[in-house]
C-alpha cells in the first residue's frame, strides 16, 4: 500500500473541501440547528412555560415514555423538566447520526463527483496509485471527517445539553454510556454508510450537487428512527444501539467490497473520454 | 536502442466509434515521438491506453516491458503525463498542487521542497507560488501542468498538446524543454496537431486520422514513401518554360514537374518550377544539362518536403 499518497490525498481532499462554499455551508449550518439551535430553543420554551406557570399536557404524555432505567436519574423533577432531559438525550439522539452522515457524504461527493466536474480527476488517474489504493484515499478522505466532525459535535452537544439541563433542572446528564456508544460506535459506522452510498453514486452521476443529492437520501432511514421513537414504536437503548452498531459496519464493509469490486480508474476513465 | 513503448494491433472502441484502431508502434528509449493528429484522431485515447488509465477493447502494448493493464502504476511512476486539459484544482495554491503531486509520485521527501521550488522557477511561477490556481491565465496553468509533469523526473514524458494556449515566447520555452529532455535522455511522446512544432522537434512521427496509423517514421522517410522526397525549385524566364520542362523531361528519375511560387508570389517575371524526383546528387547534372542548352538559371534550390505536405498527402491518400 503507498500511505504517502494515500495519506497525500486524504488531506487534499479535506483541505480542498474546507475551503468550498457549496461544502461548508451545510456542515456548519447543519450541526448548529441539530446540535446548539434545536436543544436551545426546547431549553428556552421549558423556562419560559415553567415561569408562566403553564404545564404542557403533552410534556406529561412524553414522561410516560420515559424507560424505567432512567427514572431515577430524573427523580424528583417536574414533568415538563423531565420530559426536556428525556427529549434532549433520548429522543433527538438519532438526529446526531445525520452529522457524520451528512459529513462523509458531502466531502465525498465533492471528492468524487466533484473531480469529475472540475476535469481534475485525469490527472490523479495518471499518478502511480493502484484502483484500490484511488478508492481507499477517497473513502478515508470523506470518512475521516465525517467522524471527526462527529465527535466534535458530541462534544458541543455534551457541553450544550449540560448547559439547558442546568438552567431548567439543575443537573447534568451527559456525557452517559448512551452517547459514547452513539459518538464512538454508531457515528463513524454512520459515516461510513453515508460515504460507501455517495461513493456508490458518485461514479455514476457528474456532479457533485448530483451526488451530495442522492447521497443525502441515507438520512431517510435517521429521520424515520427519529419519528419511530418519538411516536414509541422504537426505543434505542443500550443493547439496540451496539447492534445497531454491528449491523451498520457489517452494511459499511459490504459497501466497500462492492466498491472495491466495481471500482476501476480504467470506466471512470472511459465515461470521461 | 530497445523500445520503451510498444504497442501491437491496440484497439479501443466507445459504442460504435473507433478512437483507436490496430495501432501498431514500436517507440525507442531517448526518441522524440510525433503523434499528428486533428481533434479526435485518437491521441489521447491512445495516451491513456499505454499509461493503463483505459482498457484496450483488443491487441496489447508495452511499456517498459509491463502490461499497462496488470502493471499501470509501476509504469505511471515512470511516466509523466501532460493530460490536453491542465487539470489543476483551482482552490490550491501552485506550491500546494506540486507538492500534492510529489507525495503521489514518491518524490523523496528530502527533496519535495527543493524540487517544487526549482520547477516552479523553471516554469517561471515562482513569484506566484503562493498564489490559488483558480487566478492563473491559461499560459500560466499550462505551465504548472508541465511542472507537475516533470516532478518525479520521469522516464517517458508524455504531451498532449503541451503548446495549446501558450503565447509564442511560453510555446518557445515548452519546445527547448523538450529538446533539453531529449539531451537528457528521456523518451518524448509528443500527441500534437501543430506540423511545424513536430517537424521542428520531432525524430519519428506517426500520422493519426479516425484511431488508424496512416503512416509511422522519419518525416524524410514518409516523403520517399510518398515519392515526394527530392524535390528542386529552378527558376528560370518565363518564355522559356516549354523548352526547360522538354530538356528535363529528357533526364532519367524525373517523375514530375509542375510551377510552384514563392511565398510572396513574385518571380520577377520568371518561372518557378518545382522539379519532383531529383536526387541530391544529380543536381549538378540537371544544372549543367540545363546550361547546355544555354538556358539562364537563376535560382537552383533543394526544396525539402515539409510535415506539412507529408501530413496532407497521407490525408488524401
Amino acid at each position: 500500500m503507498n500511505w504517502r499518497a494515500i495519506s497525500a490525498i486524504v488531506r487534499k481532499d479535506v483541505m480542498v473541501a474546507l475551503r468550498t462554499k457549496a461544502v461548508v455551508m451545510p456542515l456548519v449550518i447543519v450541526p448548529l440547528i441539530l446540535l446548539v439551535g434545536i436543544p436551545l430553543l426546547l431549553g428556552g420554551i421549558v423556562l419560559l412555560t415553567e415561569r408562566a406557570g403553564v404545564t404542557s399536557s403533552d410534556m406529561n404524555e412524553l414522561q410516560e415514555l420515559i424507560p424505567p432505567a432512567m427514572q431515577p436519574t430524573l427523580e424528583g423533577l417536574s414533568a415538563t423538566e423531565a420530559g426536556l432531559a428525556f427529549a434532549l438525550v433520548y429522543l433527538f439522539a438519532p438526529m446526531f447520526l445525520i452529522l457524520p452522515i451528512m459529513v462523509s457524504s458531502v466531502v465525498a461527493a465533492d471528492s468524487f463527483a466533484g473531480e469529475k466536474e472540475r476535469k481534475t480527476l485525469e490527472a490523479i488517474a495518471y499518478t502511480p496509485t493502484t484502483d484500490h489504493e484511488l478508492l481507499l484515499a477517497k473513502m478515508l478522505g470523506g470518512w475521516i471527517p465525517g467522524v471527526m466532525v462527529g465527535l466534535f459535535g458530541f462534544v458541543i452537544y455534551t457541553i450544550v445539553v449540560d448547559f439547558v439541563t442546568w438552567q431548567v433542572a439543575g443537573i447534568m446528564l451527559l456525557p452517559n454510556v448512551f452517547w459514547l456508544l452513539l459518538a464512538f460506535w454508531v457515528g463513524p459506522a454512520a459515516a461510513a454508510i453515508g460515504l460507501g452510498v455517495t461513493v456508490l453514486v458518485s461514479s455514476r452521476v457528474n456532479t457533485f450537487q448530483e451526488a451530495y443529492q442522492l447521497g443525502s437520501l441515507v438520512v431517510l432511514p435517521v429521520v424515520f428512527l427519529m419519528l419511530g421513537q418519538v411516536s414509541g414504536l422504537v426505543f434505542l437503548d443500550i443493547r439496540i444501539l451496539l447492534f445497531l452498531g454491528l449491523v451498520l459496519w457489517l452494511l459499511a464493509a459490504l459497501l466497500y467490497w462492492a466498491g472495491a469490486a466495481t471500482f476501476r480508474r480504467s470506466e471512470l476513465m472511459a465515461r470521461l473520454s | 536502442m530497445s523500445a520503451v513503448i510498444s504497442t501491437q494491433q491496440l484497439t479501443r472502441r466507445f459504442g460504435k466509434t473507433l478512437a483507436v484502431d490496430a495501432l501498431t508502434l514500436d517507440i525507442a528509449e531517448g526518441e522524440v515521438f510525433g503523434f499528428l493528429g486533428h481533434n479526435g484522431a485518437g491521441k489521447t485515447t491512445t495516451v491513456r491506453l499505454i499509461n493503463g488509465v483505459l482498457a484496450p477493447t483488443s491487441g496489447s502494448a508495452r511499456v517498459f516491458g509491463l502490461d499497462p493493464q496488470r502493471d499501470g502504476a509501476k509504469i505511471r511512476a515512470r511516466t509523466g503525463v501532460l493530460t490536453e486539459t491542465p487539470a489543476l484544482d483551482d482552490r490550491l495554491t501552485a506550491r500546494a498542487t506540486l507538492t500534492y503531486f510529489a507525495d503521489m509520485f514518491g518524490v523523496p521527501k528530502a527533496n519535495v521542497r527543493r524540487r517544487v521550488d526549482e520547477l516552479l522557477d523553471l516554469f517561471d511561477l515562482g513569484p506566484r507560488g503562493n498564489d490559488k490556481v483558480g487566478g492563473f491565465s491559461k499560459g500560466m496553468r499550462q505551465r504548472l501542468a508541465l511542472a507537475r509533469t516533470l516532478l518525479h523526473d520521469p522516464l517517458v514524458v508524455f504531451l498532449d498538446e503541451p503548446t495549446s494556449g501558450l503565447d509564442p515566447a511560453a510555446a518557445r520555452e515548452v519546445h527547448q524543454m523538450i529538446q533539453r529532455l531529449r539531451t537528457a535522455g528521456h523518451t518524448v511522446f509528443l500527441a500534437t496537431h501543430n506540423l511545424a512544432e513536430a517537424e521542428r522537434l520531432c525524430d519519428r512521427v506517426a500520422v493519426l486520422a479516425r484511431g488508424k496509423a496512416l503512416a509511422v517514421g522519419a518525416i524524410s522517410e514518409l516523403a520517399e514513401r510518398l515519392n515526394r522526397g527530392q524535390r528542386l525549385l529552378i527558376e528560370i524566364d518565363g518564355e522559356r518554360q516549354d523548352q526547360v520542362r522538354a530538356l528535363l523531361a529528357d533526364l532519367p528519375h524525373i517523375q514530375q514537374i509542375e510551377e510552384a511560387h514563392d511565398h510572396n508570389g513574385d518571380t520577377g517575371g520568371g518561372a518557378l518550377l518545382r522539379v519532383h524526383g531529383v536526387a541530391r546528387g544529380a543536381i549538378p547534372t540537371v544544372v549543367a544539362h540545363l546550361a547546355a542548352a544555354g538556358v539562364p538559371l537563376y535560382r537552383v534550390e533543394p526544396d525539402a518536403v515539409s510535415l506539412e505536405d507529408v501530413y496532407f498527402a497521407l490525408e488524401h491518400d
